[in-house]
């Protein structure tokens, strides 16, 4: 089983990138669990969210406590909250944009969500939309294909810039 | 079709392929996407129910035994304090014999205020005359709505039906789900006695003693019937659509010696422990409850038992653990826990197996035992 955890803040897409990753797992005909860490959501405040992905059916229910891969879609977030908690030895990070600080020794991925989605003009109430680029960027990882991603991503939105997004993270993350 | 979904949106997808007549609900934390999702199918015209949007769960209620008696096909959801709001409606739909169908969110009741999951609301309605099933995934939130209304409406049985879901843990999370082409399976409803606007009559609900227990035994005869027309209907659904249900959800039961009894979410969390305890060599079962009313006949013999409740009846003890005891002439090693949404991993079931004192009460989380 792959475990994935997602921190950003209210508003800005963590639990939409956790449902497409899922959808886009469930594509490439593995097993998929999404789900948000159950709280009064608001805006602005940090969230997390979950993927766990396997080849046999998901029975697991409470939360990740080992992540195999951690996604940072706000920097910011790290100021306040340990984003490494228990992450796996071995483990994976994926930073939006340049990071300067020490993740510890991780093998750490950086790619630029925001400057794509302001690119595009993928901007929603004020905040650049960073949950389909996101999907571009973990394909490239190989936690999903491209072709389900943007499958996944097609199905959940008809405004065809979000695939256009996601492969424009796929093209520019440098592994 | 194949795609992935929350609990929500799979409960609110089989109340689309069931076609309901009437839809009346009040949105209620962690219900809320049902009504939305249905609301929306209804503007989109997916769906052609009336929705009711009330201003408040015992109207909803109200609104659906109004609806029920005139014979058309009716539904509503909601979670905690809504279900105890509606209380009083809730005993009046089954005594008058209403097949309506309801998804509870399972919530936590407050104070202190708290929106995660427990079993404690839909328990405090066990007595009302409403079948209740517990499930687990949200192809089994799918599977069952759709079975709920077959079941509910069928002519022995003529009661209604609460689906309920664990809060959050099942009602947000999102996984695959196979919606299905119905067909025949949910025949048309034929509601005796429906109240007709063509053939207007007067019609006196006042019932002496001498009647009344005739009408409570009734209820209790179609409660016992409702054990064989959930059975047919179990396995009408596996012949048309292939996935297999039962009144428990057994997992690796038969040569166990030990056999985890709980309801909901906690019971697939189980099943990875019973992998876990047999990788160790205790040979340890899972056994989900999934129809709670009818209660299931349990063969529990001769093994320890560890019931896990996420409910509690203050100065009695759990109610699952209660139900087994009585039975099952069983001496369950009972524990509480993931009331108010506590986290509950199948490490912690694990322990509670390994550490079970078959005869006492453990609170997890409380260290002692009580």
């Amino acid at each position: 089983m792959f475990e994935i955890r997602i921190h950003s803040r209210g508003g800005q897409g963590g639990v939409t990138a956790a449902k497409l990753l899922a959808l886009a797992a469930f594509r490439d005909h593995k097993y998929a669990t999404a789900c948000p860490f159950y709280g009064a959501e608001r805006r602005g405040a940090p969230v997390v969210s979950y993927v766990r992905i396997d080849d046999t059916p998901i029975r697991i229910y409470s939360q990740i406590k080992k992540p195999d891969l951690v996604i940072v879609l706000d920097n910011s977030v790290m100021d306040v909250v340990d984003v490494l908690h228990g992450l796996k030895p071995g483990g994976l990070v994926l930073l939006n944009g340049t990071h300067t600080k020490d993740m510890k020794g991780f093998l750490t991925y950086s790619v630029d969500l925001t400057g794509i989605a302001l690119r595009l003009n993928l901007v929603v109430a004020g905040s650049p939309i960073l949950n389909t680029p996101v999907i571009g960027a973990l394909a490239k990882m190989g936690i999903v294909t491209m072709d389900s991603a943007k499958s996944a991503i097609s199905e959940m939105f008809s405004d065809t810039r979000n695939v256009e997004a996601a492969m424009a993270a796929y093209e520019e993350l440098v592994l | 079709m194949l795609t992935i979904a929350t609990g929500n949106k799979a409960v609110a997808c089989a109340v689309k392929d069931a076609n309901p007549g009437v839809i009346a609900a009040y949105p209620i934390t962690p219900q809320t996407e049902i009504v939305e999702q249905i609301a929306e199918y209804v503007t989109n015209g997916e769906l052609k129910s009336m929705y009711i949007p009330v201003e408040s769960e015992h109207s909803a209620m109200a609104a659906c035994i109004g609806a029920s008696i005139t014979g058309t096909r009716t539904f509503t959801a909601t979670s905690s304090h809504g279900l105890l709001y509606m209380h009083e409606m809730v005993n009046w739909a089954a005594g008058a014999r209403l097949p309506i169908v309801m998804a509870n969110v399972n919530r936590a009741l407050g104070p202190g205020w708290n929106i995660w999951a427990e079993h404690t609301d839909s328990l405090q309605e066990r007595d009302t005359g409403w079948l209740q099933v517990y499930v687990s995934t949200v192809q089994e939130a799918y599977d069952a709505t759709l079975m709920a209304f077959r079941i509910a409406e069928h002519s022995d049985v003529m009661l209604p039906v609460m689906v309920n879901l664990d809060g959050f843990s099942l009602s947000h999370i999102n996984q695959s789900l196979e919606t299905v082409n119905i067909g025949d399976f949910i025949p048309p409803l034929h509601l005796p006695h429906a109240i007709n606007i063509a053939e207007p009559r007067g019609y006196g609900t006042l019932t002496s003693p001498e009647e009344y227990f005739k009408f409570r035994w009734d209820i209790e005869r179609s409660m016992r019937d409702s054990v064989r027309v959930i059975q047919e209907t179990e396995e009408d659904f596996t012949r048309r659509f292939g996935r297999r249900y039962g009144c428990t959800d057994d997992y690796r039961c038969e040569d166990a010696d030990v056999v985890v009894v709980s309801m909901g979410t906690l019971g697939k969390e189980a099943e990875v422990a019973v992998d876990t305890l047999r990788s160790e060599g205790i040979k340890a079962g899972s056994m989900r409850i999934r129809w709670f009313r009818p209660f299931p006949v349990l063969d529990l013999k001769g093994r320890d038992v560890v019931v896990i409740d996420r409910d509690y009846s203050f100065g009695y003890g759990g109610i699952l653990a209660d139900a087994i005891r009585a039975k099952c002439r069983a001496e369950p090693y009972s524990v509480i826990a993931g009331l108010g949404g506590q986290e509950v991993t199948y490490e912690d079931i694990a322990d509670f197996v390994r550490t079970r004192k078959p005869g006492t009460e453990f609170w997890f989380g409380v260290t002692e035992h009580v």
